[in-house]
């Protein structure tokens, strides 16, 4: 994982709201942060994208760490690739790691919910790998290989270790598919046999399971790996546990670069341009970056004047049950600097 | 070897009994059971493991007291050594075949043990392509969420559960998603038909065709196929994780409309809307076929395990409820209306609930006093 860092520059891959692009921009030249951004407006919906995606990926090569928005992905088969994943699978960007829990000043249907869910981001169900091998008759090829499992649930208890937690919980469907989550669990197994020792405890809980646990019981998750159309599940079950996509933030990290993104990873279209949209999760995934380049300070300055805002409730935007503008929490996390 | 094995398994889902050609025919079978010589009708009855006899026993006793013209036959399915597999035993599959109506319990599926599931088995044999689980919260049992009516339509026989996997090499697994066609639209229709059933004038699918462009695209393409078919009824499409997150913070948004979707997201989405409104417990279950229907009570496998054994503690609520959607398919409708008052009012009088609906009563105390309240 990247520690040191050379460069004060940092891309900022077009945020699909440029609202909550420019609040982050606004917030961190605030507080001084010490980084200028590579602002790169690429977007999903036109032919453009393409090649600004391009320069944004060399962007990211060269810089290592980037915060982005989500990108438009269309649903047509004509359609280009999901820029998301294939950012993270090109630069072999494996782990997502997204907090649910919950934010003081902001109540919702659940209390005391504190889990992190750490997703597999390059293989599973995303592979791409698809053909029609008959008309009307698809295939789509689930991966699932034991070195990345090795690697993702080695991650999920460096985690577990490093922040005081307690549990790891492998989610899974390995009573279906016996071979490809067979693989995944019985990888995670072994490699909790090596975590033993420094007392983190492993369970594994079956995905249909584990959603309805989620919305009736959430207070029992700790950590949580799993691969990747599951974590795309649970980390939107989880956000809507605590009160939205709008203030989920997450983190994807490789072996060379790391790529800051809200976790829920909505493009927000119905929100888009109305300069409604909640930039926590933006915001709070810059907050993640900061403390990844070792700029703690700037870093929980910021968080605390993010959390503050939330907590006086003088500038909620619409999805927390408020009319403030997106502009108007910019400026409420500004005088709380 | 995989791509032999996947087109037979292609195969073996078309025999074209029916065809899907003709505009907006009934996919379904509807039920046509006939009255047996003491003025009843003959079903099917699966006990199941764990709690399965003793809540099966419940019900009995309530539609019997009901005067409920049904007669059960009772079955088992304890699974059976046929040409090297396990198997559901011929007599089963047989009498489900006859009556062409089940009511089953909970079934145990070992976890990767090489053993294809038992209720894998029965959806294959009779052709059981949907799921139908409505979720609505229950008066009387409290949870975060008040406001849940959720109904979810699952396609049941491909899909993420085709079974079909290999090991490439040593560490390499390909699990292969099979959606076609001929599946979806079949589903597609049955949504449709089962929205105009119900009074809802609105079905919305769930995918996530913007990655699995072509397998989940074809799902989507079908529905818009089928879609055409019913201009009364609205369609949209949603992406499961937008779906998922909008449910669960608001599930309100979703009770004008049927839910239609690939096999996994309606496995994982079903038991989420479950979760809403207490569990599984209090959810009831259908699986709609071409050859029969089975109505069951969907339980966790891990959690509320068909191989734990209570004494007089399991709650027979979501079996109960199931055979209510099964009298409902049998158009027993007064029946049901009147078995499912008896069991909302137990629930919302709040003096004999189960141990897992927060009271002290056992099964039987419960039991009678749904008898009880029968009007």
């Amino acid at each position: 994982m990247l520690k040191t860092f050379a460069r004060t520059t940092t891309p900022i891959l077009a945020a699909a709201k440029k609202e909550t692009a420019a609040a982050v921009k606004t917030i961190f030249k605030a507080a001084n942060v010490p980084i200028e951004w590579e602002q790169l407006d690429v977007t999903g919906y036109t032919q453009e994208g393409d090649l600004l995606f391009k320069q944004s990926v060399d962007s990211l090569r060269r810089n290592k760490v980037a915060l982005k928005g989500i990108l438009y992905t269309p649903i047509s088969k004509l359609g280009h690739q999901s820029f998301n994943v294939t950012l993270r699978k090109d630069l072999d960007i494996y782990a997502s790691l997204v907090i649910v829990k919950n934010i003081k000043g902001y109540p919702t249907r659940h209390d005391n919910v504190d889990f992190a869910i750490i997703r597999e981001n390059t293989e599973g169900e995303y592979s791409g790998l698809e053909h029609q091998s008959f008309p009307g008759v698809v295939e789509s090829l689930k991966i699932v290989t034991k070195s990345k499992t090795e690697r993702i649930a080695r991650f999920a208890f460096d985690f577990a270790l490093k922040n005081g937690r307690k549990k790891v919980t492998c989610v899974h469907k390995a009573n279906i598919m016996k071979l490809g989550d067979g693989l995944f669990l019985n990888t995670c197994r072994e490699i909790a046999e090596d975590y033993k020792s420094s007392g983190i405890e492993f369970n594994d809980m079956i995905v249909d399971n584990c959603s309805m646990q989620l919305v009736s019981k959430p207070q029992q998750f700790d950590v949580m790996v799993m691969p990747n159309l599951y974590g795309n599940i649970v980390s939107n079950v989880g956000a809507a546990l605590v009160g939205g996509a709008g203030i989920i933030p997450g983190a994807n990290i490789g072996r060379e670069f790391a790529l800051f993104e809200p976790g829920c990873r909505h493009v927000g279209k119905d929100i888009q341009g109305h300069n409604t949209a909640n930039p926590t999760a933006l915001l709070l995934s810059g907050v993640m970056m900061l403390r990844h380049l070792s700029l703690g300070d700037h870093a929980n300055r910021i968080n605390n004047a993010v959390y503050q805002t939330i907590q006086r409730g003088s500038a909620k935007t619409p999805d927390m049950g408020g009319t403030s503008t997106t502009t108007d929490f910019t400026l409420a996390v500004i005088s709380n600097l | 070897m995989l791509r032999s094995r996947s087109i037979a398994f292609v195969k073996s889902l078309s025999i074209p009994k029916r065809s899907f050609a003709s505009a907006a025919s009934p996919i379904t079978e509807p039920y046509s059971g006939k009255k047996n010589a003491n003025g009843n009708y003959t079903v099917t009855l699966i006990p199941g493991d764990g709690i399965g006899p003793e809540i099966s026993e419940s019900v009995q006793r309530i539609y019997q007291a009901a005067g409920v013209p049904i007669e059960w036959e009772p079955v088992n399915v304890t699974p059976v050594l046929k040409k090297g597999k396990t198997t559901i035993p011929d007599d089963a599959l047989q009498s489900v075949r006859k009556n062409t109506i089940a009511l089953k319990g909970p079934l145990a599926t070992p976890v990767g043990k090489g053993h294809v599931s038992l209720n894998l088995t029965l959806r294959r044999a009779f052709n059981l392509f949907a799921n139908v689980r409505p979720c609505k919260s229950v008066v009387g049992y409290k949870t975060p969420y008040d406001d849940v009516n959720t109904v979810l339509i699952r396609e049941n026989t491909e899909g993420e559960y085709s079974g079909i996997e290999h090991t490439v090499i040593e560490g390499v697994v390909q699990s292969i998603k099979l959606i076609t066609k001929e599946a979806s639209e079949r589903c597609a229709y049955y949504a449709f038909n089962h929205s105009r059933d119900i009074g809802r004038n609105r079905v919305t699918a769930i995918h996530k065709a913007n990655i699995m462009k072509l397998s989940d695209g074809l799902f989507l393409e079908a529905c818009y196929n089928v879609a055409k078919k019913f201009p009364d009824i609205h369609f949209d499409d949603v992406l499961l994780d937008r779906a998922c997150l909008h449910i669960v913070q608001d599930p309100a948004r979703y009770s004008d409309t049927v839910m239609v979707m690939p096999n996994l997201y309606g496995d994982i989405l079903s038991d989420m809307c479950a979760g809403l409104i207490g569990g599984l417990g209090l959810t009831p279950s259908g699986n709609i076929g071409r050859d029969a229907s089975i109505f069951e009570a969907e339980f966790n496998d891990q959690d509320y395990s068909p191989l734990k054994t209570f004494i007089d503690l399991a709650n027979p609520t979501a079996l109960l409820l199931s055979s209510i959607m099964m009298l409902r398919h049998m158009h027993l409708n007064p029946y049901a209306e009147s078995i499912e008052n008896a069991v909302l009012k137990t629930i919302a009088e709040g003096k004999h609930l189960t141990r897992d609906l927060g009271g002290q009563a056992t099964n039987t105390e419960f039991t009678n006093q749904i008898i009880n309240n029968l009007n």
